[in-house]
């Protein structure tokens, strides 16, 4: 019971402390992303997931772009960027590589407008 | 009959490559003709027909489609060819050129939700129209996993059951406030009219212990119509040739784009004495009934804010019994036998939610509701009268660890309860008691987001009858290929049992009320105590083309204590703390198909193995079917211009048979069998769509023209230690007919939008 009195407090707590500081902790950014359907859905949001600092990801397929809200005292949006190219998705400031963009699987080939 | 068997096997037949159709409608749900469709992939270029339409071939795939057409916004869009689609176009403004589009999937109108890791059905309106559901204990006609009981010809009102155990077993809340509680536990549901339904969540098995410890076998919500997004009027009518009228109006206004209202007024009467099985005794009681919602709402978008206030109350009269004139002279009953039951309630309830504009992840809510609850019943000499007060109040608090794959809800609740309980029958009583309870809870959920995700909860609760008990719940949910779905749950409940409110009827019979006191806190009784535990599996798959769902899920409950009614001797009700073992089964079987377009049909099979110790052993739960079958098939035609459609539906319930309490004490006449005879039961409806704004609709229930034949023992002599109504199995009254009207009146913008 009192456990989660604390809880309420600290989280609430949390928020009056937020104002204060330069760094946001909940920036809510939105970042183009390239994909093409559910599978990349999926991983896109894994890969944004995996960044510490990350609260919430949503990627929309049909606007291509990842809508963020990101821990600005633990993260950036490039560190998000960087491990989502990583999985073979392209962003705004950084595109996957070759070699990466290859292990994707067929029918997320985004890059041709061929869709398998 | 071998019309519908051939639409039926049509499909099958053709077994060849099978279509989608998609669809063009614009803001206001007018096909567009004409539509150019561009499909690079297929090197393809279509148009569509005067309705709208066009034809693909199905494949489990997605196609980029350009859609094109003078006066509206170009549009390239990924569509899934699985099953037919709409795609809405918008048109082109000369100030707006920010493209907008909305996939309007063809929503089945009982959907299972496939992301909750609960196993919980999602009932909508068009669900609701499918039968005569004046109110909502009608409402679960069309649906397999809750039973819709004949209650006795005496109350009137229909009891529900889940996993084969009653409505106290289940939470029933109103917007996630428990609504239906203590004294109207039992008749409750009969009072919400179902126009006022917006939408009904039944939730099999252990649920959240967010709504508090009350539940054992499961939980049904109902969201109420919301004053937001309401059309100014609405009206309903609805008579049956048992002689029910009903009336429902609905009055909603927009002060501003923040605070809305809505006035939901609700009369309904019964004034034909009916006595289709010629026992003397109405087959339904007379009754009346007003109800009135006023419900208030604000709404803030940039704040975060959304709160709302309800001001209800109905009053409702019946009366049952012998008919007391010479209407029917040939039955003319020597022994007058009569009941009244006058039940009254007031509530007032708000809520208010905020959520963090930075954080859409996290909101805290509170809500709160009064209410005051009269129950007067009068039964030939047996008296019953019920005031109960309630105030409950929540506060909850809902956010993430880390990121939204971990969440996280907490809160505090309070509840206090106060009964005023009297009671004439082979003694007299009195029952008051104050009840009060404060909690804690907390649910922590993860999602993988891929293809696990499970919920575990706990809340800590203090109450001055119950003692201080915890309550734990766990919910897990896997797929492990994307068409499969696995779900496992476990959960406890404890609850306080009102046993006259709860087991009104059996007032109405010359049994002798026996409570075997134990000196515990409640009627000398102690609280029930339950476990529930369950699986389910969903498997969805097509066959020849058609979208299949096969459903099997299996619910055990085990009860440490239950008030046990026992019924076994012919004299007596006892009522009693449970000795020995007692627990529900619950296996289903669910087979849907989505046959063709607007073509579904729904097919279950029921096996329920509810026993309980009772004084003379170990036996099957009276008055409950072992076995039963479900089918209900579904067609509506395709919405032609300003919206006019026909929609088609039945129902076919078979009922197994049903063990019967011991009736061997009784003289020779007075004596049943065993076991009730299985029998059938038809109902179907016919809606016609005349414009967006008329309908009318014409059904049909009992349709085979079953009726129960001793409904009553010692109907003859109501006034003899031999006389009992809780016997009822079936219907009494036979083929019922029903019509009813829908006329809503449009707001002003949209109706200037159609003349457009």
């Amino acid at each position: 019971m009192k456990k989660m009195v604390l809880v309420v407090v600290f989280a609430l707590l949390g928020m009056n402390v937020n104002a204060q500081e330069q760094l946001n902790k909940n920036k809510k950014v939105e970042v183009e992303v390239n994909g093409n359907c559910d599978m990349c859905k999926k991983r896109i949001e894994k890969a944004a997931y995996s960044v510490k600092g990350v609260k919430s990801a949503t990627w929309h397929v049909d606007h291509q772009d990842l809508h963020l809200i990101i821990d600005e005292t633990k993260c950036t949006v490039l560190d998000v960027e960087k491990a989502i190219a990583k999985v073979g998705h392209d962003t705004k400031d950084i595109k996957a590589t070759a070699e990466q963009y290859e292990k994707i699987h067929g029918c997320c080939k985004y890059r041709t407008d061929e869709v398998h | 009959m071998y019309k519908i068997l051939f639409l039926v096997l049509m499909p099958l037949f053709s077994l060849a490559q099978s279509n989608v159709q998609g669809k063009i409608i614009d803001k206001e749900n007018t096909p567009i003709a004409n539509v150019k469709i561009t499909i690079s992939e297929l090197n393809t270029i279509l148009y569509s027909d005067e309705n709208g339409s066009f034809t693909l071939i199905q494949g489990n795939r997605n196609l980029i489609l350009i859609l094109e057409k003078e006066g509206f916004q170009k549009l390239e869009i990924q569509q899934s060819v699985k099953s037919d689609f709409t795609i809405q176009l918008e048109k082109t403004a000369s100030d707006n050129n920010i493209a907008t589009v909305t996939i309007v999937k063809k929503q089945n109108t009982l959907g299972r939700k496939q992301k909750a890791v609960t196993n919980t059905q999602h009932l909508s309106q068009g669900e609701l129209q499918k039968a005569a559901c004046c109110n909502l204990s009608e409402s679960f006609e069309t649906n397999p996993s809750i039973d819709v009981n004949f209650s006795d010809a005496v109350t009137g009102n229909k009891q529900i059951k889940m996993l084969g155990l009653t409505s106290p077993y289940i939470l029933m809340s109103e917007e996630n406030i428990p609504a239906i509680r203590g004294a109207l536990q039992a008749t409750g549901l009969n009072f919400i009219p179902g126009t006022w339904a917006e939408s009904i969540q039944i939730t099999k098995g252990a649920g959240s212990v967010v709504n508090g410890y009350e539940s054992i076998s499961g939980q049904i919500n109902y969201e109420l119509l919301k004053p937001c997004s309401e059309v100014p009027f609405y009206a309903n009518t609805y008579a049956s040739n048992d002689g029910r009228y009903e009336l429902n109006t609905h009055f909603a206004n927009k002060y501003s784009d923040k605070v809305s209202s809505l006035l939901l007024v609700h009369g309904n009467t019964r004034n034909i004495k009916n006595d289709m099985n010629h026992d003397g005794f109405l087959d339904n009681p007379l009754g009346k009934q007003v109800n009135i919602l006023n419900r208030w709402q604000y709404n803030n978008a940039e704040k975060g804010i959304v709160s709302f206030l309800n001001i209800k109350y109905f009053s409702d009269e019946k009366t049952g019994g012998t008919i007391n004139d010479n209407s029917h002279e040939m039955v003319m009953n020597p022994n007058l036998w009569t009941s009244h039951v006058n039940t009254d309630k007031i509530e007032i309830s708000n809520k208010i939610g905020y959520v963090y504009p930075d954080m859409p992840f996290q909101s805290i809510g509170f809500q709160q509701a009064f209410q005051y609850n009269k129950m007067h019943s009068e039964f030939g000499d047996k008296t019953h009268h019920i005031h109960h007060k309630n105030y409950f109040s929540n506060l909850i608090f809902n956010s993430i660890i880390n990121n939204t794959k971990h969440k996280f809800i907490t809160g505090l609740n309070f509840n206090y309860d106060t009964f005023e309980e009297h009671l004439e029958a082979n003694f007299m009583a009195e029952y008051d008691r104050i009840d009060t309870s404060i909690g804690s809870f907390f649910e922590y959920s993860f999602d993988n987001l891929n293809n696990f995700s499970f919920v575990l909860g706990a809340r800590a609760d203090n109450h001055n009858r119950l003692g201080l008990f915890f309550t734990p719940r766990a919910h897990v949910k896997y797929n492990p290929f994307e068409k499969t779905t696995f779900r496992f749950s476990a959960g406890r409940g404890k609850r306080a049992s009102n046993i006259f409110a709860e087991n009104i009827n059996v007032l109405a019979s010359s049994r002798d009320i026996v409570i075997k006191n134990d000196n515990g806190k409640l009627y000398g009784l102690n609280p029930e105590i339950a476990w529930n535990y369950g699986t389910s599996f969903i498997q969805k798959f097509y066959l020849f083309g058609k979208e299949n769902e096969l459903v099997v899920d299996y619910y055990k409950t085990d009860f440490s204590n239950q008030i046990v009614v026992d019924l076994e001797n012919a004299r007596q009700v006892t009522f009693s703390n449970l000795k020995g073992k007692s627990f529900a089964e619950s296996f289903q079987i669910e087979w849907n198909i989505n046959l063709m377009t607007h073509l579904n049909v729904r097919t279950a099979y029921k096996y329920l193995n509810v026993k309980t110790d009772y004084a003379t052993g170990l036996l099957d739960k009276p008055l409950q079917a072992k076995n039963r079958f479900f089918a209900n098939i579904a067609y509506e035609t395709h919405i032609l211009d300003k919206g006019k459609q026909w929609k088609f539906d039945a129902t076919f319930n078979w009922i197994g048979q049903q063990r019967l309490p011991n009736t061997q004490a009784n003289p020779v006449q007075y004596q049943l069998s065993e076991h009730t005879p299985s029998y059938q039961l038809v109902n179907a409806q016919i809606t016609r769509t005349f414009s967006s704004t008329f309908e009318m609709y014409f059904g049909t229930e009992n349709l085979g023209n079953f009726k129960q034949k001793n409904a009553i023992i010692a109907s003859d002599n109501p006034n003899s230690p031999y006389f009992d109504s809780t016997m009822i199995y079936g219907p009494v009254f036979g083929t019922m007919y029903y019509a009813g009207i829908r006329f809503k009146i449009k707001d002003k913008k949209e109706q200037n939008n159609i003349n457009h």
